[in-house]
This record gives structure tokens, C-alpha cells and sequence, in this order.
């Protein structure tokens, strides 16, 4: 096997608030390969954006990471200084963000925005910037790309900008890059043309990438492997066909049967009951316990990771033979 | 099933105002003109009583202004809405008073949507008690009766909106609009801000409200498949034209238009698992300047000359079905 891009280990990233300390990434792990999309699901509160800004170093006060590891081909970032983790961001690794004008300056134009993200990290000419600006914005489907360097961002559509801070994170050709739901504003038929554009860049170029969602759907047809997360905890990962359709976390069989399907039409929706515990009091007992069908005398104290053929889990009881296709009469 | 809601021929238009300079340099022979948006177009809908009429369509197809027009928020400014066989333009002060609290509305937003000064029995019990509904000595006991309708604990009704999460205010957004007994509500886009879990808790709740209070809806929303879950009949607007009305069933298993084709191709699915993304081209063009003829033509795969001078009507095409498309003409 191939050594993989982004390697992660036992990440721990807590914010010491007033309250207490609220563990918002508790021990995640996890490999990306060349070329691969992961898919990181989870509910809003669940610590999957925290995870990626953590890849990014991009913690403020007051949370920082306490332990673990974070290695882009074998090469540590959690002990580089700031200074050198400028050379990684932007460069190797790069962002997208749900909401493009976070990437987008409003008061400068596209073209001098897209150079500056060249220019920063290698010594090129301003004209050759510009033409790579130029092809970034072309390769992204943007129509007219030479006029479209001289608007402001004010001047572009929501589908518009998101393709523009797509380019921008493509530009230096990255080994990795963080999608952190990018299109969740996103119109259906914008959307399905980003999900293209991500699709295609990253095979031609075996970019990784992690993107982050709430939104099933969106990776199931998108992502290789699939990681879920609660509460701060990945609680089942694997690759996307397996993850979806034979699901051994209730918590994963839970979210799947609560979108709504195409067999299903008009019943009730499967529900989830309570909702999701605060990460405040949460001690050592499995965090989905309170809300979980599939509860033991066990659950009080967390599970480890289970591996399982080509997945992993973190269940004391996990839903065995259970066949979600089946179950929605597929 | 009896018409409970006519929307006949309903449009709505924005101008915005020349301003000062503009009107100045208007006098100096510059031909500044007023900027004037036709959000909704001659729109005709009936909704029948005890049904879910979807309304579908990307940002700026007018679906809200739509809702927004029959909750009685914004005036029509061409057409009418029919109420029970009654025109608005024709009602008296009390027949209009019973339309505006007979149909309520349900917003998007949960955090702004709710003054957040005001305590949630406030919230609920204020528009009851000043049309004469209930008596401000029974406000405790109708407070609690209206909380447990909706799911939430009535011991939590002495507090803020700040203290609950989403999905919490979300409930006592619709049990504030249950509180004047409606019979008819504009769902516009109420379970967008909401995670997975909580949007099948809130679509449930939607689904046992319409059977307890033998309730009509408008449910108007981006996302496809929560449409299809709880619709009897789906409306798809683009760029405020209706341009496929038909059967839930009958639209998803076959939609007529280009456009709602197209539309639903985009929209994931869980089940399918990994697939290549072929979007359609192109943005939603200004509705500011829409395009000749057919708004849809620059977009779809089949123009023909005709589309691009011709508005198509809204015809029938088989029995229930509607669709404003030349094609089904040649």
C-alpha cells in the first residue's frame, strides 16, 4: 500500500472556556491517499470543521491542540513555528470555505487576489501569475476567465465566488486540500457543478481532500471512504459503498434512515431521539448511550476502535446484517 | 377536494427608486431608468384543502415572494389571491382579518425569526390574546397546551429564544403560528437551518400536525428529496414562472420540463453511491434582465428558435399535469 498524503494521529484539539474544558476533537485518526476524497460527516457541534481547521493550524484562543499528530508525507505540523507553517498553508495545503467571500477580499480585485496566492509562496513573474491565474479560472469552468480577473468579488454570483476560491485553492498545485462544506449555500445545479469541478481537479491532479458536510448525500456519490463523527469522536469509518449501505454504528444507521428517501414517501421519518449532549459534561461513557436503541450495560464506558475488514467502529454492540438498501425497499 | 386557495394570475414587481443623482442627471438628459424586478410572473396555482403543495426552484425563482404574497406579507401587484372563494381585493376589514390569521407563515431562519427579547410564552400567546382568541387569564394553560402540541417541555416557556438550540426554536417558531388556529401554512424553507436529525424530528412533526388539525400546506424549499417526501403535488418555478405543476409521483418519476429534469438530476441521492457528476450549464441568468421567450432557453439542451421569442403557457398535458414548455406542442 501506498503511504498515505495526510496522515493523522490521535488528534485532540480542546478549548478551555470558562465552563471547562470542551473536548471538541477527542483522539481522531486518519489516513487520506493520493487522489482520494474523504467524506468527514457529522451534525453541527460534532468537531468536524474543528478537525479541519486543526489540519490548517488555524485554532484560535481559546483552543489549541494537546496532543496527537498531524503528518503531510511523514513530515510533522504541530511542532512548526508559525513562520514555517506560512510555507505549508496555501501551498501544500489548502482551504475551501463554506462561505467564499471568507477567502475573497471584497476590496480587491479577482486577478491581483489569485497572483498574490502565487507570488507569496514562489518567485514568478507578474505576468506569468497572471497567466496561471488565467488557467486556474479557466480550469474551474469559469467563462470568459481574462475579464473575470478584473471584477471585483461583489461582481460574481455565490457559484461564481465558490468556483474562484476553488481556483485559489488549486492554484499551487497542493498535495491536500480541506473542503469545509462548500457548497451547503449552494443552489442544486451549482452545486452538482462544483462537486464536477472538485471531482475532476482532483484525479487529474491526486490532490487528497477531505470534505466536510452534513449533507449525506452529497458525499455518497462523491467520497471514496467515509468518516463519521459525535460528539468529537469518529465513530465509524470505511469506504463510502460499505459505510452507506451496511452501516455498524447506530448512530450512522441512525442519520441514513432519517433522510428522506425515495421508498419512504409520505410516512414518518425514522428519528433519532434527544438531541446531541453538551461536550461539557461529557465524561467517559459512549457519547451517543443517551440516545441510542441499541444501548448495554457496557455503553458507560467508551468503546475503543473496532476494526472490521476494511472499516472501523467504535460500538460495544454494534447493528450486525443490517442491509439499509433492504431496509428502504430498494 | 375543493380549491381551499386560488393564486390567479399573481405578480409581483420590484422597482427600487431612482435616487437623488440619478433623478438630477435625468434632468440633464441622461436616461437613468427605474431597476424593476419581476420576482413572480403571472403565476396560477391552486391548493386544495387537507394537501401539500411543494413550490421547488433555486434562489431568486421567486418561490418566496410566492409565499410570501399568499401569507399576505407582501401585496400582489398584478392578479389576485382567492380565499375560499373569496377575492382579497374584495374582502371587507373582517373577512380579511380571518384570511391573514386563518393563513400563517413559518420562516426559514430559527434565530431571527424570534424577537429575542421576548419570553417564548410571550412569543405564543401575544397574537391570541390581541385578536380575541383567548383570554390573557388563560394564557399560562393555552401556552403549555400549544408547547405540548409541538414536541417542546411547557416548564421551559418562561424563557428567552438565546436559550434553546435550532431545533427548539424551530417548534416554537410553529407553535407560535398554530397559536391563531390557522388552516393553511407557508412553510418557506423551515427545515433549511436544520441538521439531519432534527430536520426528520421537524418533518415528522409537520406530518402529525397536518393529520391533528386537518391542516393545508405550502411547503416551499430547495431540497428535493424532503419535497418528494411530504408533497401531494410539486410546483417547479424558475425565474418566477411556474414550469411544471404536477403529482409528486408523477414529477419524480418523470418530470416533463427540461428545467425540472435537469433539476432532479442533480439531486443526490444516498443510495446511488459513487458516480461521475454531469451538471447542467450554467447560472440562473438576472432576473433584472431575464431572457426572451422561454426564461429557460440559454440553459436547456433542446432550444429551438421558437423558444427563444415565444413565452410558452402553462398547458396541460395530461390529466393534473401542467408544463410551460414548447416541445410538448411540436
Amino acid at each position: 500500500m501506498t503511504s498515505p498524503i495526510l496522515s493523522i494521529r490521535d488528534l485532540e484539539t480542546h478549548f478551555f472556556t470558562r465552563g471547562g474544558v470542551v473536548k471538541a476533537v477527542n483522539k481522531v485518526s486518519l489516513d487520506i491517499n493520493e487522489g482520494k476524497i474523504l467524506g468527514l460527516v457529522g451534525e453541527s457541534g460534532s468537531g468536524k470543521s474543528i478537525t479541519g481547521f486543526s489540519i490548517m493550524q488555524l485554532i484560535d484562543e481559546p483552543g489549541r491542540i494537546v496532543g496527537g499528530s498531524i503528518k503531510l508525507k511523514g513530515e510533522e505540523l504541530v511542532s512548526l513555528s508559525e513562520r514555517q507553517m506560512r510555507d505549508v498553508r496555501g501551498k501544500r495545503i489548502s482551504m475551501i470555505f463554506q462561505d467564499p467571500m471568507m477567502t475573497l477580499n471584497p476590496v480587491l480585485k479577482i486577478g491581483a487576489q489569485m497572483t498574490e496566492a502565487i507570488t507569496a509562496h514562489e518567485k514568478v513573474s507578474k505576468r506569468d501569475a497572471w497567466q496561471r491565474a488565467r488557467d486556474g479560472l479557466a480550469e474551474v469552468g469559469i467563462p470568459s476567465p481574462e475579464e473575470r480577473l478584473e471584477a471585483y468579488p461583489h461582481q460574481l454570483s455565490g457559484g461564481m465566488r465558490q468556483r474562484v476560491a476553488i481556483a485559489i485553492a488549486f492554484l499551487n498545485r497542493p498535495e491536500f486540500i480541506i473542503a469545509d462544506e462548500p457548497t451547503t449555500a449552494l443552489d442544486v445545479t451549482i452545486q452538482g457543478q462544483i462537486l464536477a469541478q472538485a471531482q475532476k481537479l482532483c484525479s487529474q491532479y491526486k490532490t487528497a481532500m477531505i470534505w466536510i458536510t452534513h449533507d449525506l448525500s452529497v458525499v455518497s456519490g462523491l467520497a471514496d471512504e467515509i468518516a463519521v463523527m459525535y460528539a468529537g469522536r469518529i465513530v465509524e469509518q470505511g469506504p463510502s459503498a460499505l459505510v452507506l449501505n451496511q452501516p455498524r454504528h447506530p448512530y450512522t444507521a441512525g442519520l441514513i434512515k432519517s433522510v428522506p428517501g425515495k421508498h419512504m414517501v409520505g410516512h414518518r421519518l425514522y428519528q433519532i431521539p434527544g438531541m446531541t449532549p453538551s461536550l461539557l459534561t461529557l465524561g467517559d461513557e459512549c457519547a451517543f448511550q443517551a440516545r441510542c436503541p441499541h444501548k448495554k450495560d457496557q455503553c458507560k464506558t467508551g468503546p475503543a476502535m473496532t476494526e472490521d475488514g476494511a472499516r472501523l467502529y467504535r460500538c460495544h454492540n454494534p447493528i450486525t446484517g443490517l442491509n439499509i438498501s433492504e431496509e428502504l425497499g430498494a | 377536494m375543493t380549491d381551499i386557495l386560488q393564486i390567479d394570475g399573481v405578480s409581483k414587481a420590484f422597482t427600487q427608486p431612482l435616487d437623488l443623482a440619478a433623478k438630477t442627471a435625468n434632468l440633464l438628459g441622461a436616461k437613468n431608468r427605474e431597476v424593476r424586478v419581476e420576482a413572480v410572473d403571472h403565476v396560477n396555482l391552486s391548493i386544495r384543502k387537507g394537501e401539500v403543495l411543494g413550490v421547488v426552484g433555486e434562489s431568486g425563482c421567486g418561490k418566496s415572494t410566492l409565499g410570501r404574497m399568499v401569507a399576505g406579507i407582501h401585496s400582489p401587484s398584478g392578479g389576485d389571491i382567492i380565499w375560499k372563494g373569496k377575492t382579497y381585493s374584495q374582502m371587507n376589514g373582517s373577512e380579511k382579518k380571518a384570511y391573514i390569521l386563518a393563513v400563517q407563515m413559518i420562516f426559514q431562519d430559527p434565530y431571527s425569526s424570534l424577537n429575542p427579547r421576548k419570553k417564548v410564552i410571550q412569543a405564543i400567546s401575544e397574537a391570541p390574546i390581541a385578536h380575541g382568541l383567548v383570554q390573557s387569564s388563560e394564557r399560562d394553560e393555552f401556552t403549555v397546551k400549544t408547547l405540548e402540541r409541538v414536541g417542546l417541555d411547557p416548564s421551559l416557556r418562561n424563557r428567552y429564544p438565546h436559550q434553546f438550540s435550532g431545533g427548539q426554536r424551530q417548534r416554537i417558531g410553529i407553535a407560535r403560528a398554530l397559536a391563531v388556529n390557522p388552516e393553511f401554512l407557508v412553510c418557506d424553507e423551515s427545515i433549511a437551518a436544520l441538521d439531519v436529525s432534527i430536520q426528520a424530528q421537524i418533518i415528522n412533526l409537520f406530518l402529525d400536525l397536518r393529520e391533528e388539525l386537518d391542516l393545508t400546506y405550502m411547503f416551499i424549499s430547495h431540497d428535493l428529496s424532503v419535497v418528494r417526501h411530504i408533497s401531494d403535488r410539486v410546483a417547479i418555478m424558475y425565474l418566477g414562472r411556474v414550469v411544471e405543476l404536477a403529482s409528486a409521483k408523477d414529477i419524480f418519476a418523470d418530470a416533463n420540463h427540461p428545467y425540472s429534469q435537469a433539476l432532479l438530476a442533480e439531486a443526490p441521492q444516498i443510495t446511488e453511491g459513487h458516480r461521475t457528476f454531469h451538471p447542467i450549464k450554467g447560472e440562473v441568468p438576472s432576473a433584472i434582465n431575464p431572457p426572451s421567450g422561454c426564461h429557460f432557453h440559454p440553459r436547456c439542451p433542446h432550444t429551438t428558435a421558437r423558444c427563444k421569442t415565444d413565452k410558452p403557457e402553462l398547458k396541460e398535458i395530461a390529466p393534473g399535469r401542467y408544463s410551460a414548455c414548447h416541445l410538448n406542442a411540436a
